[in-house]
């Protein structure tokens, strides 16, 4: 019979081990190293490859591709780590977008226009939570629900206009840059990342949502409020996918219908690229950068070799098959 | 409360009872015409509907089937635009084939690699629908390169129903049969519903894995071919999305993420309640930007109602009296504050 043998506890997830020594092979095995080397091997090579790649104005504008995907990544990172995931953060951005458009075109001034962004995506992350709490509902079912309800609630207020026009803060934070050469996005993305890996890394919360990814209902026993964490991390995806909605209406200065379609499934890619585990209880925030930044590369490289962006797609699912395959495949 | 238990009879209800109030807007949306238009409409959703329905009962969930869907639709579209004398049989298990063989990848990863179901068609998703866009170098296949008979199939009707409507009555009845009287189909139910179980009664899952996902590719791929004939014409971004609608339709018809529950009869009519609104809007004069909008409403609605006794009211099992009668009784649990749950 074909089938993998039962987990023992020798083997299983969840075993806790004693904290092992530093040993070269130790983190050479690890997936943030491999990642790390990946990064490298493909930055090397287009850059030998491609005679404009390596040109520090080129590098610094080629983060603007993947700067607001990244923010939604960060937390959706701690979703999947807690064994949830939000499938519904292409329509939350969307559905800011077009909130944003609204409370311009009554006359909103631009600061608020952040505020407005902001707290629509918060609200969405909140329904979301809200019914993936209250329902005890499969967080896939509950935003595959919601992504129809925000994108159709954007189309119905949007119809076939697109909202246009908007103020030059907008347009500093999404298409500016600081000393003229770092775009600001790359910037508020660094910024988060730093944030998100010490609230993962450096704090109990953190440590409480491995626990939770790792089994729910211990974590219960013990004392950790599951569903309290479940919901603050559904509106914290909220409202970044707000923030980042604020950020790509600024870089493209206009909200149409089809805003950001399709970009859960390359936010989910690359989390999971970072090596966060879709079974939850495991993952980094820095494998999440470095994935972002792999894939960021890769697709600035095949643009400047006039390669047509739909390929990357091929790119990146191989990819995503390969890392997951890969172990598996030399385990046995 | 009693007909609430029976979830298909419910839901069959409902969609009558939409109809019912649609035809009562605009008495046109139950003449013969329209009717057989929204069969026709329904079935690829119904036919997806159902090989996802087993996918879904084994824990799983296949992410692929529009992009395995447009990746045949395209390559039978080419193929028969090259080789125009092609009988339309031989197209069909040329598009079968095909799926099948696209299925059956996701089948070897998911079932002998025990990978993610959710990580694995997320990629073979992408990687189809890139395909798709090499093999035709972006361009589309327009009805004028197809050949008539290639396109005439899928609405020629046959006793007075289209083409289209038989296969997917064939796919019912099918897998029906499969569900319930197969060995196959009754292991699907044992997997989802207890893995490490299944196991230990000597089921073979990856073997089993490995064909579900390989018939939802079939299907994917007999789909392609009806999808790309009956609107003659094929391009990279056909069905773009169409996976989420499959996955609604039967989450609607009541089949459990959580593996283990689910029938034909509520794929079907789950595939049968998204397509009536989705039919019923433009003729009660909702503006069409609505549909998705209700759509979500309507999955939401769906999972809040099969979802009643998912959550159980924390309870204290051992009163503190016993150990010390001088104490108060506590009070009591507020609802919901220790409910645990596992999900998967």
């Amino acid at each position: 019979m074909n089938t993998a043998p039962l987990p023992s506890t020798a083997t299983s997830r969840y075993t806790i081990q004693d904290r092992q020594g530093f040993r070269i092979g130790g983190v050479m095995a690890r997936w943030e190293t491999l990642l790390a080397i990946l990064f490298v091997v493909v930055f090397v090579a287009n850059s030998f490859l491609l005679p404009h790649f390596f040109d520090f104005y080129n590098l610094a504008d080629s983060t603007f591709n993947f700067s607001e995907k990244a923010l939604i990544a960060l937390p959706m990172a701690l979703l999947i780590i807690c064994r949830e995931i939000d499938i519904s953060v292409s329509g939350i951005l969307a559905l800011s977008s077009v909130a944003m458009g609204l409370a311009h075109h009554y006359g909103m001034p631009a600061p608020g226009l952040l505020f407005v962004a902001i707290a629509t995506g918060t609200a969405c992350g909140l329904l979301n939570g809200f019914l993936v709490t209250r329902f005890a509902l499969p967080s896939i079912v509950v935003t595959i629900g919601t992504v129809s309800l925000f994108r159709g609630l954007s189309s119905v207020i949007l119809g076939d206009q697109a909202f246009t026009g908007y103020p030059q803060l907008l347009v500093d934070w999404g298409q500016g840059y600081f000393f003229e050469v770092i775009p600001r996005e790359f910037v508020v993305l660094l910024v988060f990342a730093i944030v998100f890996a010490v609230l993962l890394h450096a704090t109990s919360w953190g440590r409480k949502m491995y626990a939770i990814g790792n089994n729910p209902v211990a974590a219960r026993f013990s004392g950790i409020a599951v569903n309290r964490y479940r919901l603050a991390l559904f509106m914290l995806t909220g409202a970044m996918a707000g923030l980042s909605g604020f950020l790509l209406t600024g870089r493209i200065g206009s909200t149409r219908p089809n805003i950001a379609l399709g970009w859960e499934l390359e936010i989910i890619t690359m989390v999971i690229l970072g090596g966060v585990s879709i079974a939850g209880g495991a993952g980094s925030i820095g494998g999440v950068f470095l994935a972002v930044l792999t894939l960021g590369m890769v697709t600035y490289g095949l643009a400047l070799a006039n390669i047509p962006g739909i390929i990357m797609t091929i790119v990146v699912g191989l990819l995503l098959l390969i890392t997951i395959a890969l172990p598996r495949l030399l385990r046995k | 409360m009693r007909l609430l238990k029976n979830r298909e009879a419910l839901l069959a209800l409902l969609i009558l009872l939409l109809i019912g109030v649609v035809g009562l807007r605009a008495p046109i949306f139950l003449s013969a015409s329209s009717m057989s238009n929204l069969l026709t409409d329904s079935t690829l959703l119904v036919m997806l509907a159902l090989t996802q329905m087993f996918v879904i009962v084994t824990r799983g969930i296949d992410l692929s089937i529009a992009s395995n869907l447009a990746l045949s639709g395209m390559m039978t579209a080419l193929l028969a635009s090259k080789f125009p004398d092609l009988s339309v049989a031989v197209i069909i298990l040329v598009a079968l084939g095909i799926g099948l063989f696209l299925g059956l990848i996701n089948g070897w990863l998911i079932g002998y690699l025990n990978l993610p179901p959710i990580v694995v068609t997320l990629g073979t998703m992408s990687v189809y629908r890139g395909l798709v866009f090499v093999l035709s170098g972006g361009a589309w296949v327009s009805s004028r390169q197809m050949p008539a008979a290639f396109i005439a199939f899928p609405l020629t009707h046959f006793l007075g129903v289209s083409h289209l409507v038989w296969l997917a009555a064939i796919a019912i009845i099918v897998m029906w049969f499969i569900a319930r009287y197969t060995h196959f189909g009754r292991d699907l139910y044992a997997i989802g519903n207890q893995p490490v179980a299944a196991r230990y009664v000597g089921i073979a899952i990856s073997q089993r894995l490995l064909w579900t996902y390989g018939l939802s590719g079939m299907m994917a791929g007999l789909c392609g071919y009806l999808w790309v004939a009956r609107y003659a014409v094929a391009y990279t971004e056909i069905a773009y999305g169409f996976e989420f609608t499959v996955i609604a339709a039967c989450v609607i018809g009541g089949i459990s993420i959580a593996g283990g529950v689910g029938s034909v009869a509520g794929a079907v009519l789950g595939a049968l309640f998204l397509s009536v609104i989705n039919n019923a809007l433009p003729i009660v004069k909702i503006s069409p930007f609505w549909q998705s909008a209700l759509t979500g409403i309507v999955i939401l609605t769906a999972v809040v109602i099969n979802a009643r006794g998912n959550t159980k009211n924390g309870r204290q099992i051992l009163s503190l009296q016993s150990l010390d009668p001088s104490r108060q009784p506590p009070p009591s649990v507020q609802s919901g504050q220790s409910t645990v749950r596992e999900t998967v």
